[in-house]
Formats: structure tokens, C-alpha cells, sequence
């Protein structure tokens, strides 16, 4: 490594394992490991899929990037500094939008939830959550509150609300696994043109191999838990926007596709 | 049966039967025992021309609503904190749960000999009453908050104080208001029941009183003032919440009867 200090938003995972053991301690007893040894690069600016089943895994990994899980051993760095706790570079969006926005609060007033807690003064917040609201294709929903927004919606009040706070990487669980179809299309479209223009490092899970076709740059399988390791990277050396029904994009799938029937095959799955 | 669905109908009707019922029971019994409608408008008559109903009603409202109001900015700190702090919560949740099941009446003799025989001792009663519903309650919308609202708070950089100000106590406020609610109507059960035993004045008083008389008409007058008491200020208490609280998810019981 002639690079020592990596850029702030490169994120560096070193053997990292989170484990249990499920006997009181002192007593001689197995540890089970939800993630073993894992070891990732990602750089900054980068569009990076956790791809795998449920229960594989990759929320926890996740989690432990955006410092809500301890680690048990390894290293997960965010630039030069070790991760022990959530930080405001790292922002997460979560899989549901319902127990994670702030219902009391409108559309406007979730967006400057962050800015409001850093002290901005009022004018200054009004600029900036204007900007995201219509980044995020929400303006004149300002003043309504999210119980009254549609699923797709409330997304994209999630992702302007952390966007406003201007982080360097963007976390994502699943966020459009609960959505329609065809508003799922629609949103995968518009993070994919936000992230183009903010060029915001990006962690995406899913368990959808044509979204994580159509987002990633580089997409990580993983092996199912326990015991969860990444067990292969694909590059995915498209043009965005993409197309889902080219050939290119069909064959990666292909060829994901049986990567996981294998693993299916081998007995990995339960 | 579309009539029965009607709000003008069923409420009415309710009280015509009431009334029915209740004028038969006097009627069979005697005035003695069931004072009918008529021997109690008269009763609550003589209770209002010499002012002591309404000053009895006055009374009593004053020491509920003091001891509620002291009891319920007491509780929701306790409360909280007993919810976020999973140190002091191992410690203070078979407590709470001892001590509850003690009725407020139970300690009306000591706490006569801890407060005096004045308004102190009163007005700490309704407090007991208030506590223990409120802090519970509060405890367990602080236990009832979605991990990830927490998670979001804190990785936008919110403090512990900030979380604590701007998601914790909204994210709790319709379980803090559900037991303020609840709470008033267990202060009206204390209030009349050290009023029976130690006061001078009070609805409570006026019940118990009445037994010296073989007034039971006044009895039947304390209890309707009871009822009316309760019913107001409950509703005036959820009128209130909804309108001063629906953005946190307060919701009136009345509007969740009709569509």
C-alpha cells in the first residue's frame, strides 16, 4: 500500500466478524458467527450491492458499518478512523420508512431534522431542505405529514432527510423491498440519477439481483449465514442509465442467478 | 335497524330507559331506599339553593385536578427515565409493581399522620393515585419506540438529550396522555374516599354525611355530580389531547366511534 491515508469516504473492512456464544461465560462453549472474516474495499464515490438471500447477513454488516453493531473482532475503517459508534458521515436509510420517520413532524420538518440538531438557523435550513425536496421530486408535500404520503413517498422523504445533512456515504437496507413494482422502477431510476449528481458513496442491500444489476458498479454476493462471508465480486461494467431487458445486463443475471442455484444445490441454503 | 345507528336515537333512548328503570325501583322499594328522579331533583334542589353543592363540587375538583396535575409532572420524568435507563429499570419495575397494587385508600390513615389533616394529605393521595398509572405508562411508550427511529436520530447527529427532547418524548406522548387519562379517573376513586373518612367538605363528604340523615336522595345527588364530574373533565381532557396533540398520534375516543 503506497496510499496510506485513504480518501474520507473510502470505507476499508479487515477480517471483520461479529459472533455470539450462546453458554454463560468462563464455561467451555461454541461461538457462533453471524459474519466471519470478512474483507472489503469501497472506495469513495463508489455504487456498492450487498446482493443475498434474507437472513444472510448483509443488514448486519450493514449495521455494523453505520456503527449500530458492535463489532467482534477485525477492522472497519471509514477513512482513517475505526467505527464505534453512528456518525454523521454515514447516513442509513432504512427498509421502512414508517418506523423510522418522525410521524409528529411534516415532510418539510423531517428533512431539517439534522440540520435543526447541528443549530442551523432557520433561513439557511429553509434553502437547504427546499433543495432536496426537489431533489427528491416532493415539492408542494412540504407540509404534509408522512402518514399521509404513499410508501413511495415516504422514501423519498428518507432520502432527502439524510441527504440534507450532506453525508459522505449513504447506507442503505432494502429501501424499495416494500414498494410496487412499478414505483419501485421509478425510485431505483432516481437514486441511481442522485447518486450520479451527488456522487455520494453508496452501500445498497437487496436480495433482487436485477436491482442490484441496475444500481451497482460492483456488486458483493454473499454466502447465506451463519457464518457469512462474501463469497464472490462481480463487476458490472454497464453505462447507466441501464436498461433492464439488454443483453449484457440479462447474462450478469444469468450468471448470478447460477452462482446461487449452485450454492442451492451444494446444501448451503436451509 | 338503521334508526339504532344514529347518534340522536341511541342517546335519548339510553336515558329514557334509564329514567324508566330507575322511577319502577323507586316506585318498588320505596323512597327510602331508591329516591326516584322527582325526590332527587329535590334533594339536589336544597343542595343548591344554601351553595353547598357547588361548593362541595368545587372542593372536590380542586383537589383532584391539583393532585393529577402534581402527580402527572412528577411521573412523566420518572417514567422516562426508568425507561431509558436500563440500570435504574431492573431496579424500580418489581417496585412498581408492588406498590401498585396498593390501593390509594390504604394509606389515607398514614398519610393523615405523614401530611396532616389539612389539604397536604389530600392532595398527596391523589398523587399516589396519579403515579404509578402515569410512570408505567410512560415506561412503556418509552419501551414501545421503533429501534430504527432512535438509529436515524443519531446517525443525522443527534445528542442523547437531543434524542431524548425531539424523539423520545413525542414518540411517547400518546402513552403518557393515555395514562394522564386514565390517572384522572383513579384521583376521583381516592379523592372521594378520603373525603369519606377525613375531610369537612368534599362530594365525598356529602355522601357520607348523608348516611346521618337517612338523606339517601343527597347520596343520589353526590353520585350523579360524581358521574357528571368525570364525564366532563374526561372529555374535556380528550377534547384537549386531540386538539392540542393529534400530530403526535393522540387520537379523541368520540372520533373513533364514527367513521
Amino acid at each position: 500500500m503506497l496510499n496510506t491515508s485513504p480518501s474520507p469516504n473510502t470505507i476499508t473492512i479487515e477480517r471483520l466478524n461479529k459472533s455470539y456464544s450462546d453458554v454463560k461465560p468462563g464455561a467451555a462453549g461454541s461461538v457462533h458467527y453471524i459474519i466471519k472474516d470478512i474483507d472489503l474495499v469501497v472506495k469513495g464515490g463508489e455504487f456498492f450491492v450487498l446482493l443475498g438471500p434474507s437472513g444472510c447477513g448483509k443488514s448486519t454488516l450493514l449495521n455494523m458499518i453505520a456503527g449500530f453493531v458492535s463489532k467482534t473482532g477485525g477492522s472497519l475503517r471509514v477513512g482513517d478512523s475505526e467505527v464505534d459508534r453512528p456518525g454523521k458521515e454515514r447516513a442509513v436509510v432504512f427498509q421502512q420508512a414508517d418506523s423510522s420517520l418522525f410521524p409528529w413532524l411534516t415532510v418539510r420538518q423531517n428533512v431539517e431534522f439534522g440540520l435543526k440538531m447541528k443549530k442551523i438557523p432557520k433561513n439557511e435550513r429553509k434553502d437547504i431542505s427546499d433543495r432536496y425536496i426537489r431533489l427528491v421530486g416532493l415539492y408542494g408535500h412540504e407540509n404534509k405529514f408522512p402518514r399521509e404520503l404513499s410508501g413511495g413517498m415516504k422514501q423519498r422523504v428518507q432520502l432527502a432527510r439524510v441527504l440534507a445533512n450532506d453525508p459522505a456515504i449513504l447506507l442503505m437496507d432494502e429501501p424499495f423491498g416494500a414498494l410496487d413494482a412499478m414505483t419501485r422502477r421509478i425510485m431505483q431510476k432516481e437514486l441511481s440519477q442522485i447518486w450520479r449528481e451527488t456522487g455520494k458513496t453508496v452501500i445498497f442491500v437487496t436480495h433482487d439481483i436485477q436491482e442490484a444489476l441496475l444500481l451497482g458498479e460492483r456488486i458483493a454476493v454473499m454466502s447465506t449465514g451463519p457464518n457469512a462471508r462474501i463469497s464472490s465480486i462481480y463487476q458490472v461494467p454497464l453505462a447507466y442509465p441501464r436498461d433492464p431487458a439488454s443483453t449484457e445486463l440479462n447474462e450478469l443475471q444469468r450468471r448470478i442467478q447460477s452462482h446461487f442455484d449452485a450454492e442451492l444445490e451444494g446444501g448451503m441454503y436451509p | 335497524m338503521k334508526l339504532l345507528h344514529k347518534k340522536w336515537v341511541t342517546i335519548p333512548l339510553l336515558w329514557i330507559i334509564t329514567f324508566i328503570v330507575w322511577q319502577a325501583g323507586a316506585w318498588i322499594y320505596g323512597p327510602e331506599i331508591i329516591p326516584g328522579p322527582a325526590a332527587t331533583w329535590q334533594g339536589a334542589q336544597e343542595l343548591l339553593s344554601d351553595g353547598s353543592l357547588m361548593k362541595y363540587i368545587g372542593i372536590s375538583f380542586y383537589r383532584v385536578f391539583t393532585g393529577w396535575a402534581l402527580g402527572s409532572l412528577l411521573a412523566i420524568p420518572i417514567g422516562l427515565t426508568i425507561g431509558k435507563v436500563t440500570a435504574i429499570r431492573v431496579f424500580a419495575e418489581p417496585f412498581l409493581n408492588f406498590v401498585r397494587f396498593i390501593p390509594p385508600i390504604a394509606f389515607i390513615t398514614l398519610f393523615l399522620v405523614w401530611f396532616g389533616i389539612g389539604e397536604q394529605s389530600k392532595i398527596a393521595l391523589i398523587m399516589y393515585a396519579t403515579l404509578f398509572i402515569v410512570i408505567i405508562n410512560t415506561l412503556t411508550g418509552v419501551l414501545a419506540i421503533e429501534e430504527d427511529r432512535i438509529r436515524s436520530a443519531r446517525s443525522m447527529g443527534a445528542s442523547e438529550w437531543q434524542i431524548l427532547l425531539h424523539v423520545v418524548i413525542p414518540a411517547t406522548t400518546p402513552y403518557i396522555f393515555t395514562g394522564i387519562r386514565l390517572a384522572m379517573g383513579t384521583s376521583y376513586m381516592a379523592i372521594i374516599g378520603a373525603e369519606m373518612i377525613a375531610a369537612n367538605e368534599g362530594v365525598g363528604f356529602l355522601i357520607w354525611n348523608s348516611r346521618l340523615y337517612f338523606r339517601t336522595d343527597w347520596i343520589f345527588v353526590g353520585l350523579i355530580s360524581l358521574g357528571l364530574m368525570g364525564f366532563l373533565t374526561d372529555r374535556i381532557v380528550g377534547w384537549l389531547g386531540s386538539k392540542l396533540l393529534f400530530r403526535y398520534g393522540v387520537i379523541h375516543t368520540t372520533a373513533l366511534r364514527r367513521r
